[in-house]
């Protein structure tokens, strides 16, 4: 029903593994579809819930978190807090009507590049499949001002 | 009537409670009647709503308005009362924050309408809805519609302060009535407008008095299951669901020093974006496991996670409503 949809899917990437991946991509001239708007944090563990429900409140089909892999965390323990903050959001998001998959976390190390551009290319899959979010009250139309709101609040 | 400025206290979509709270004040309730008249407060006395549109604009000078707006009537008295009111107030965690009647907005108006008229609970046996008009051969009778969400005060109309609380408590009631006093004699100032008045300045956990040491818990209890509950310590870290570390203090931390959890009557402490993501963010930081399917058997213990987390707070939360509740009939 939604071939011609072309998600709009909100990035948090970490600054010290998943977003240089991202970059090494970029260098590499790896493809990946042009869907994901990325954002860097310093780190998995600063991803709040608050800015994913942001993100989908206004206008994102989706959302993806890349941070370390586990154990190799630049501070150590944040990526598993990630992983707990994820795991609670998505049983949250349930009565709300909006598919937990619809929010993924994956692991990619600075050096992965390629994992992070195949990754993206399947999410993106995955949330054609799923269709647009709309979310009904979201509070801007345009993803430009969320984006800003976002990375706002992400500092 | 004489020159006192005037009161008005209304309620919409609410329980009842924010009104038995201001009389609960008891002899200040006389410093209210000394210092103002009151122009309209139906639970407190006989008026009608065209009285309160003959008046002019402006001429109340406060308004504690409680409840959300869930029907056409919650609307029309909200931006009635706002025209005329040079004061606002959203009063209580309905009007402020969308509070329990809030948590409706998990659901369609059908499904509400459903589980009110027609679940096995109620005694309706041809199936009567409520109609917005009905005709009679006396003519059209109307009554207000049930709009699709339910909507905070601010929502609706300008609002110039906020006091949360379920209901707020007696004495920062009398606080907040002896500071707008205090102003009508020339001696304090207002707040800036927008300020949430008659709440402290941190979490609920400030005020608690129960010993808080490294939280790691790995296993969620509901407190009704519990026998062995440390009178000392932080509930939260014996792992009852508290939602103290996202709420304002301000009520003296009462539950969790009557031994049961806060569900966050007082709302979003300063600086939470989202009742409902700090409260994630503080549980997945007590969770002690890195194990992807053991922090799944953990969370399983809390039952509801929407519902526990959004409270009070759903209507003001950043998704608002559930998905089909918006356009939802
Ligand atoms: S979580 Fe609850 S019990 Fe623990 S300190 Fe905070 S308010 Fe008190
Ligand atoms: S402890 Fe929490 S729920 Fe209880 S009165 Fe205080 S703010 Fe409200």
């Amino acid at each position: 029903m939604t071939k011609d949809f072309e998600p709009l899917i909100i990035g948090f990437t970490c600054n010290w593994c998943s977003y240089r991946a991202a970059d090494m991509a970029g260098t590499a001239r790896l493809k990946y579809p042009p869907n994901v708007r990325l954002i860097r944090l310093m780190c998995s563990g600063r991803i709040d819930p608050s800015f994913i429900l942001k993100a989908l409140a206004g206008g994102a089909d989706g959302v993806l978190i890349t941070g370390c892999h586990p154990g190799e965390c630049h501070y150590l323990e944040q990526n598993y807090k990630a992983l707990r903050r994820v795991k609670l959001l998505k049983r949250t998001l349930a009565p709300f009507g909006i598919n937990p998959d619809r929010v993924k976390l994956v692991w990619a190390s600075a050096a992965e590049g390629v994992k992070l551009a195949r990754e993206i290319g399947v999410f993106v899959e995955e949330i054609r499949e799923l269709g647009p979010l709309n979310w009904p009250a979201r509070s801007t139309p345009e993803i430009n001002p969320v984006v800003e709101e976002v990375e706002e609040v992400a500092g | 009537m004489s020159d006192k400025p005037k009161f008005a206290m209304y309620w919409a979509a609410s329980c009842g409670g924010c009104e038995i709270a201001v009389l609960n004040i008891h002899e200040k309730i006389l410093d209210v009647d000394a210092n103002f008249d009151i122009a309209f407060w139906p639970v407190a006395m006989d008026a009608k709503y065209k009285d309160v549109e003959a008046m002019e604009d402006g001429s109340i000078l406060l308004t504690l308005f409680n409840g959300g707006i869930r029907t056409e009537e919650n609307e029309h008295l909200a931006k009635l009362l706002r025209k005329k009111s040079q004061i606002l107030v959203a009063f209580g965690s309905c009007a402020v924050e969308g509070g329990n009647p809030g948590l409706a907005n998990f659901s369609t108006k059908d499904q509400i309408f459903e589980t009110v008229y027609s679940t096995v609970s109620t005694e309706n046996p041809d199936g009567v809805y409520p109609q917005p008009s009905f005709e009679m051969p006396e003519g059209t009778i109307t009554i207000p519609v049930f709009e699709p969400v339910l909507r905070t005060l601010d929502q609706v109309v300008d609002v110039d302060y906020y006091m949360p609380g379920c209901p707020p408590e007696s004495h920062q009631i009398e606080a907040v009535i002896d500071l707008v006093i205090q102003v009508l004699e020339g001696k304090a100032e207002l707040p800036p407008k927008g300020a949430t008045i008659g709440v402290g300045p941190s979490t609920c956990c400030d005020e608690c008095t129960r010993t808080r040491n490294v939280k790691k818990i790995k296993e969620f209890r509901r407190i009704q299951l519990v026998d062995d509950i440390d009178p000392d310590l932080c509930l939260l870290e014996q792992g009852i669901l508290c939602v103290g570390p996202a709420t304002a203090s301000g009520c003296g931390a009462k539950c969790p020093t009557a031994g049961a959890p806060c569900i966050g009557c007082y709302g979003p402490a300063a600086g939470v974006v989202d009742f409902g993501a700090r409260m994630m963010t503080a549980v997945a930081s007590v969770i002690d496991s890195r194990d992807p399917d053991e922090i799944d058997r953990i969370l399983d213990g809390i039952v509801d996670p929407a519902g526990t987390f959004y409270k009070f707070n759903l209507a003001h939360s950043l998704l608002r409503t559930g998905n089909a509740t918006w356009n939802g009939k």
